[in-house]
């Protein structure tokens, strides 16, 4: 019982966080307090926050490193978009044309993220992670070669070719423009859009964590052998926790893409997975609030360092090194743990109950 | 002729892949980390070179000495900073750290040297030697680098397996807890592989910026991915994997940029990986490592 009530309000500070944050964000825009750059990092903060949470299923969750998170990303964000378009005519509600959208992203993502599921999953350790990257690196070049069009007839794909191939009709319309991306691009993508993205997210991950497919997840992931041998199908579970990683990086992909004008699959390269890999590393494997945290406070970093300009990417690698370094150093850790220590003492028997439940 | 002339040049590619790999396995094999900022090291000695040759006007020879030890120092500076307080961290905490280093370099590269393309002059000379009445030619700097490979294959062999370092290294690599009962250093030894790895780096920026002579602070992220990749492919910890490794990659490449099609020759490269994965999962001279319950 006790651990039931445990979880269930770890879960609601989670829940709480993020909704009081929309809401004071929400007055506070509304009185006109915020600065125009940081307004303008809110759908980004959005979109990181849920890559970096559907990244910890996979690498905190399932145990697994993927460096191709952005692949999947790019799937969402190319297929959202043009069915964006696609649908302009049928769905004339901005907000309900993007939500399809994104539904058709994350389906996209997760039909690739199945593709890519079978052949990455048989593998494991660093293996896997190169082969991911890998991935990663084929979708960025394949979607490079892609060239996408409407017309009345419908969609129009040509690959390999340019944008004249397409053959599209009187009144056509190229999308997909290979290399250059897609351009104009009608700006959906809302900070309360971001807001809902990121409870569906807390929602589907938070359940499959607790869940009994959960369960089976990490203990694939704590000891494979040792599940496999009391009945636990690796193959299904480790397939699930990827695939839903996958499908929630593609909503975001869609998200993120209809917020700017213009998009091309260069920007979701190798960089943007490490990027977000570094968010779920510091703010802790496998700890959901973590990755909230960590996401939107080094999207907003390297704004806020904009004073140090040209100094500011170095200051943030030298942060980054140190936050590794004095996370993994033992004096450090045995100075947190003593100041904790005298919390807990203060707090009284409360502190004592809570340290022996840790 | 243009078979020919397209494995000659897959070659060389593919010998300075094997180069950079080289430095990626040797880390990896002794101190079971993936150093991705090796690809940057790589970058800063071109850097350094360029400064020697064009700005300073050393001749070529000493441009690349001083390259090879200014990269050696930084290696080894690093190793000692980043990495050596992470010794029993867990793997992701490094990987995340030398992510750190590489951004580091790469940010301080612009700041010192700004984002503007140099054209890197030729260390190796320029002209070609041509066969078979002129039909096919290879320049020299193609010449040089295969040779240079050949040359560091050859030593390194020697190396490990004939010296007492590099008895050391594979002693290290095979069990480190045993290797210090057996009074090696570990420390040391680690900080020898990532000298010998960096003063490798270096050269293979120098040959790398010959061959395709734009020079820019990110010069060296895609080459090191394609170097790890290879270091993968071939078996991680292997040296001869890696040797392997980075020359089919190379050959890979540049017959899947003639053949097939410029555009789509990174994907052809990474399927090929993805395939011989699949098939060999530790790659092609990797180690079959027993799963003991």
């Amino acid at each position: 019982m006790k651990r039931i009530g445990k979880r269930l309000r770890s879960n609601l500070v989670i829940y709480g966080l993020v909704v009081v944050t929309y809401v004071v964000l929400q007055m506070v825009m509304g009185s006109g307090h915020i600065s125009s750059s940081l307004q303008g990092q809110l759908v980004p903060i959005c979109v990181y926050v849920v890559m970096a949470v559907s990244l910890n299923l996979t690498i905190g969750v399932l145990g697994e490193l993927s460096l191709g998170h952005a692949g999947f990303m790019s799937v969402g964000a190319f297929t959202g978009v043009v069915a964006c378009i696609a649908l302009e005519g049928i769905i004339s509600l901005g907000a309900v044309r993007m939500a399809v959208s994104m539904l058709i992203g994350a389906a996209c993502a997760a039909l690739a993220g199945v593709l890519i599921g079978i052949p990455v999953l048989r593998l494991s350790g660093d293996y896997l992670a190169i082969v991911t990257l890998a991935f990663g690196e084929i979708i960025k070049n394949i979607i490079n070669c892609l060239y996408v069009g409407i017309d009345h007839r419908g969609l129009r794909i040509s690959f390999l070719t340019s944008a004249a191939a397409l053959e599209l009709a009187e009144g056509g319309r190229v999308i997909i423009d290979g290399p250059m991306g897609i351009s104009g691009i009608k700006k959906l993508s809302t900070f309360t859009m971001g807001f809902a993205l990121i409870l569906i997210t807390l929602f589907i991950v938070l359940n499959l964590i607790y869940s009994r497919s959960g369960r089976a997840i990490m203990a694939l992931r704590d000891n494979r052998i040792a599940a496999e041998s009391v009945g636990i199908p690796a193959t299904k579970y480790k397939m699930m926790a990827f695939v839903t990683s996958a499908a929630l990086a593609g909503a975001a992909g869609t998200l993120y893409a209809l917020n700017y004008s213009t998009v091309t699959a260069a920007k979701f390269n190798f960089n943007t997975s490490i990027l977000i890999l570094v968010f779920v590393v510091l703010g802790g494997l496998g700890n959901i609030l973590g990755s909230i945290i960590a996401a939107t406070v080094l999207t907003i970093l390297p704004e806020m360092l904009r004073q140090f300009n040209d100094y500011r990417m170095l200051v943030y690698a030298v942060v980054l090194i140190l936050v590794m370094l004095a996370t993994n150093n033992d004096d450090f850790k045995g100075l947190l743990y003593q100041i904790r220590g005298k919390i807990l003492a203060r707090n009284g028997t409360k502190g004592k109950e809570g340290a022996v439940n840790e | 002729m243009t078979f020919l002339s397209y494995f000659i040049s897959g070659l060389s590619l593919g010998s300075i892949y094997a180069i950079i790999a080289l430095g990626y396995t040797m880390v990896y094999g002794i101190a079971k980390m993936l150093n991705f900022a090796h690809g940057d090291v790589i970058m800063v000695g071109s850097y350094i070179c360029f400064f020697a040759v064009s700005r300073w006007n050393l001749p070529p020879v000493v441009g690349v000495l001083l390259a090879m030890i200014l990269c050696t120092v930084l290696g080894v500076t690093i190793e000692r900073l980043a990495y050596k307080p992470l010794r029993s961290a867990p793997s992701l905490s490094v990987l995340i750290t030398a992510i750190g280093i590489s951004y580091f370099l790469q940010n301080a590269a612009q700041l010192l040297w700004t984002s503007n393309p140099k054209v890197f002059p030729s260390v190796v000379g320029d002209g070609s030697v041509k066969f078979f009445d002129g039909r096919l030619s290879i320049s020299v700097i193609t010449i040089v680098t295969i040779a240079t490979c050949v040359v560091i294959m050859v030593a390194l062999t020697w190396f490990t397996s004939k010296t007492r370092m590099g008895k050391a290294m594979r002693a290290c690599s095979e069990d480190k807890g045993a290797a210090q009962l057996m009074g090696i250093s570990v420390n040391h030894t680690i900080s020898v592989t990532f000298a010998i790895g960096s003063a490798l780096a270096a050269i293979a920026g120098v040959l790398l910026s010959s061959a395709y002579p734009t020079l820019m602070p990110t010069t060296g992220s895609m080459p090191g991915i394609k170097a790890f990749t290879s270091a993968v492919f071939g078996g991680i910890g292997s040296i001869p994997g890696a040797m392997l490794g980075g020359i089919l990659l190379g050959i890979i490449e540049i017959f899947s940029k003639g053949y097939i099609s410029t555009q789509l020759s990174d994907a052809i490269v990474f399927a090929v990986l993805i395939v011989i994965l699949l098939v060999k999962p530790t790659g092609l001279l990797g180690k079959q490592i027993t799963e003991k319950v």
